[in-house]
């Protein structure tokens, strides 16, 4: 065997088809006598419908059918759930008014769902769709999460009194109250954390396929999780056996979170497939993707943090409001809290934290987990007050932190979590020495011979990964158990195919995981396949969100191989004549210590396939295992970014000179991947942070409804980044590993702004910071 | 109404009979099954839909299938040698993984053809310039961006 092949790295084996063309993307899968759909969407932001006439669309050419809410309703069509339960301070249950596929007297936001609409073709059913005269009695709409509450608001929801879904808390709000009461400094900010649009550049495709041969359905979608979205979508929408359903997800052109969902159109497809008993075919254009699939952030935050007179950090008060759009998306409940408020100690050894949280309905596109999903929101509270409390008491940001730093694991935070390690002093130190924190004042001086602003910001953000330990997510609220599976299938010619319930959008599980089984089994890397995205091969899946793939599925992989080698040794040791207990396996090959005798991993399969030579009494033939696994603890991946600005004060352009990225993943599969994984977090941080920024007007018009308008960063917008790891190996699974996917989007946000308001001489300032709002800041302060 | 375009793909003479508001793209990917050309917005911006066009980096969402009337297109399936071997510049996409979903990549690669024609030895900001209208949400563009340069002096090269 050559080099170990964890920890190198290895090109990726899916990049072939990728670069040639040949990926299958599910707008590549086109079945027989397919037909296609279109939906017809509400153009208000709020209002009553009155009548739907369809009769132009059912003469126009090619069309095959209509559905609306009506049609759903008579079907006995369920809501969409949402998959968490959250309990509010009162002990009641959050409110969860029905999401229906298809309005049902009412729309909520632009882009709801009012009919679906089938023809032969795209442009047929589209054209149709145009046809369809929806008589709507426009309502006044809210917009803005900060204001659903106010008196007289207009109300979304009967089920929802004031518009909100629940008021939920964290930590002992007396025990805060007490140590704001004897701190010597209280730094206080009003925090806006802009929405985004996740905008995956595959945008959203599902194929609804119903056989009458066997009563079955195939849905072809494009999924970051396709059992759990069969799971919702057979037991909790549609009530169909799940063996009558296989769920699909191939190729698919990133996530980000925004396909974690069971989505309307889904189930529409799906059911109305069986009505005509054709395949149909709803591909999302990024104008639909816009307006429907789920947004991310939206918090307005007041956050403070008590300190004694040497910056040691000693309460942090936190109020926020969650703006979860105009119905419960899948998971919109749980990242505002649980991933949220848990987050609120970051690095620090802050004894209390208190953390209210609202979520409100309001007239917008449902909102969910985005990369990071509440780690990103947590984070930039804590940074963003860590760094501004540093400045008002006149101590260096680094040296605050390293003052509060936690340096003894395991520790328990006043907000729920058990970091099980970390060394956050030596991403800090690392992250100081690659990004030359020292030849920063040089670089400021010279910034100021030109005329420029140059700011230096800090972010030591933590997250929690891996989810989750189903019994803890159960008693927070999951109405899902979040382990993970997998099956590792030996050949009788000891080639192997793993099938895993992680699924890849983008990450390189092929690789990764390839990497991981080729390693443990001592075999090449080109002897394994992974298999993933399809209810019908893999046995079961949580999927892929929450950075937990190679720590959940990973690790699930691990213990099927674990099962593999142990039943291999006891054919080994049959074929040996040994005893089992002196039978090792080591580099691909079963041994008897002490002697010459030798099995490889492949004589061993073979055997176990054609078992002449075999012991019947105490196994049966065949090697294939598969394995569950449910983390005992999140994972706890951190690092400190770096972020150096220059700000033109003429045009107010800002400009990333340097960002340095040091991460703690624990152990590393891939350098390459990870890097990868880094470098496209980042981006998307620094777009929250420079570029991105979804708004509405006040009718709940989405007036950043395309790339012309929202912008998402292109390759002028960011520089070359400055990445390294640290490594504290996790504690609690056998890999030693923490998960990478949404650290870049966690931390850059806050390093930028930080770096920003540095600049500028600013306490704060609004996201995302465009030319236009980094002008008028620094014009507001000359005024001021 | 149905008119009829013919054109050459890949080496091949092709005709399809469409609609005259039937997108370039839409014959590649729906009459001729070169599924690698992919549509990632509606507003000209990404450049997932990137073809070259008698041997000029075109998106093929923003033509009109008669407008290629007569045209010499080639798609990212043609790109790579009739054994399999990846052009140059796919084979540094691969060794700089300049890509993770893939889903741009196809436009990625058929711009970076293009461009490095012209830019043997292109520098960071050239390169940057250049990905003006090709959008990635993945990779953040560092390793597009080294991918690109690499590739680029390995055509120079003829390798």
């Amino acid at each position: 065997m050559g080099a170990p092949l964890i920890g190198a790295r290895v090109e990726r084996k899916e990049d072939y088809r990728f670069l040639t063309g040949a990926g299958q993307y599910t707008d590549d899968v086109d079945l027989p006598r397919q037909c296609y759909a279109a939906f017809v969407r509400s153009p208000h932001a709020h209002a009553v419908i009155k009548k739907i006439n369809s009769a132009k669309a059912r003469k126009s050419a090619g069309f095959v059918a209509i559905y609306t809410g009506e049609d759903f309703a008579a079907a006995k069509l369920g809501g969409l759930p949402c998959g968490w339960l959250i309990t509010d301070v009162n002990g009641q249950p959050m409110k969860e008014p029905p999401h229906p596929c298809l309005a049902q007297g009412k729309v909520r936001y632009v882009g709801d769902q009012v009919a679906i609409v089938v023809a032969e073709t795209i442009d047929q059913a589209r054209d149709a769709a145009e046809l369809v005269e929806v008589d709507y009695e426009v309502l006044t709409a809210v917009v803005d999460g900060s204001k659903a509450t106010a008196k007289g608001a207009p109300q979304l929801h009967e089920a929802a009194p004031n518009n909100t879904c629940y008021v939920w808390a964290i930590g002992d709000k007396a025990a805060a109250d007490a140590a704001f009461a004897k701190a010597a400094h209280v730094t206080k900010l009003d925090l806006i954390n802009n929405r985004l649009v996740p905008n995956a550049m595959e945008p959203r495709v599902a194929i609804g396929s119903y056989s009458r041969a066997d009563d079955s359905y195939t849905l072809y979608v494009a999924s970051q999780n396709p059992h759990v979205e069969r799971l919702l979508m057979t037991a909790f929408v549609m009530g169909l056996p799940e063996h009558k359903v296989r769920v699909v997800a191939g190729d698919v052109g990133g996530g980000f979170g925004s396909k974690i969902y069971l989505y309307a159109e889904d189930v529409a497809v799906t059911w109305t497939s069986k009505q005509i008993n054709r395949p149909v075919k709803w591909t999302s254009d990024r104008s639909e993707a816009f307006l429907t699939d789920a947004h991310g952030r939206d918090h307005h935050t007041v956050a403070e943090l008590a300190m004694d007179k040497d910056g040691h950090f000693l309460g942090m008060r936190v109020k926020t409001t969650a703006n979860v759009g105009a119905y419960l998306s899948t998971f919109a409940s749980c990242v505002p809290t649980i991933l949220y408020a848990t987050l609120l100690a970051g690095q620090y050894k802050t004894p209390v934290i208190h953390c209210e949280v609202t979520a409100v309905f309001t007239n917008t596109t449902p909102v969910d987990a985005y990369r990071g999903a509440g780690r990103p929101e947590a984070t930039y509270v804590v940074e963003r007050l860590v760094e501004t409390a540093a400045r008002e008491m006149k101590i260096d940001p680094a040296e605050i932190r390293r003052r509060n730093f936690i340096t003894a694991f395991p520790y328990q935070t006043p907000v729920a979590l058990m970091y099980d390690i970390g060394d956050y002093n030596a991403t800090m130190d690392a992250a100081q020495k690659l990004g030359d924190v020292a030849g920063y004042p040089a670089r400021k001086k010279a910034s100021e011979a030109k005329g420029k602003l140059r700011g230096l910001g800090y972010a030591a953000y933590i997250e929690a990964c891996g989810i989750a330990p189903s019994a803890v997510a159960g008693a927070l609220g999951a109405r899902a158990g979040l382990f993970e599976a997998g099956e590792v299938r030996v050949h009788p010619t000891g080639s192997v195919t793993v099938f895993t319930g992680s699924h890849s959008h983008g990450q390189g599980h092929e690789t990764t995981f390839a990497q991981v089984v080729a390693d443990r089994l001592g075999m090449p890397i080109e002897n394994v396949d992974i298999v993933h995205g399809d209810t019908s091969k893999v046995l079961f899946g949580m999927g892929t969100y929450g950075s937990r793939s190679i720590a959940v599925g990973g690790t699930a992989i691990v213990k099927a191989l674990d099962k593999v080698i142990a039943k291999g040794k006891k054919i080994a040791a049959h074929l040996m004549e040994a005893a089992e207990s002196d039978v090792v396996f080591e580099n691909g090959a079963y041994t008897v210590a002490g002697t010459d005798k030798k099995k490889m991993f492949g004589e061993v399969a073979f055997a176990a396939y054609v078992p002449h030579n075999y012991p019947h009494d105490k196994l049966e033939p065949g090697l294939n295992e598969n394995a569950f696994y449910d983390p005992s603890n999140f994972t706890f991946p951190a690092g400190t970014y770096v972020c150096e600005v220059e700000v033109d004060p003429e045009t107010g352009v800002v400009k990333i000179e340097k960002f340095t990225a040091v991460d703690d993943f624990g152990n590393i599969i891939n350098p390459m991947i990870v890097e990868g994984q880094v470098h496209g977090g980042l981006t998307q941080g620094i777009g929250q942070a420079l570029t991105e920024g979804c708004q509405y007007d006040a009718s709940g018009q989405l007036t950043t409804g395309s790339f012309m308008d929202y912008c998402i960063p292109r390759a002028t917008d960011v520089p070359f980044y400055q990445v390294d790891t640290r490594v504290t190996a996790c504690t609690h699974n056998p890999l030693g590993v923490k998960g990478c996917g949404e650290a870049g989007a966690i931390g850059a946000p806050a390093a930028l702004m930080n770096a920003i308001t540095d600049a500028l001489g600013v306490k704060d300032m609004p996201m995302p910071a465009s030319p236009q709002t980094v002008w008028r800041t620094l014009k507001n302060k000359k005024a001021a | 109404m149905a008119v009829k375009v013919s054109l050459k793909v890949n080496g091949k003479s092709v005709s399809a009979e469409v609609e005259e508001r039937t997108l370039l793209v839409t014959v590649i990917r729906e009459h001729l099954r070169l599924t690698g050309t992919h549509v990632g917005c509606d507003t000209a911006q990404c450049g997932a839909c990137t073809v070259s066009m008698n041997g000029k980096a075109v998106k093929s969402c923003s033509m009109l299938a008669m407008q290629a009337e007569g045209a010499d297109v080639m798609t990212i399936e043609g790109v790579a040698k009739p054994d399999g071997t990846l052009h140059p510049m796919q084979a540094a996409f691969k060794e700089h993984h300049g890509l993770q979903c893939g889903f741009c990549t196809p436009g990625m690669v058929m711009n970076a053809i293009d461009f490095a024609k012209s830019h043997p030895n292109p520098s960071e900001s050239e390169i940057r310039e250049a990905l003006e209208g090709n959008l990635c949400r993945c990779t953040g563009y560092h390793n597009i961006v080294k991918a690109i340069g690499a590739g680029a002096k390995a055509m120079a090269a003829g390798k």
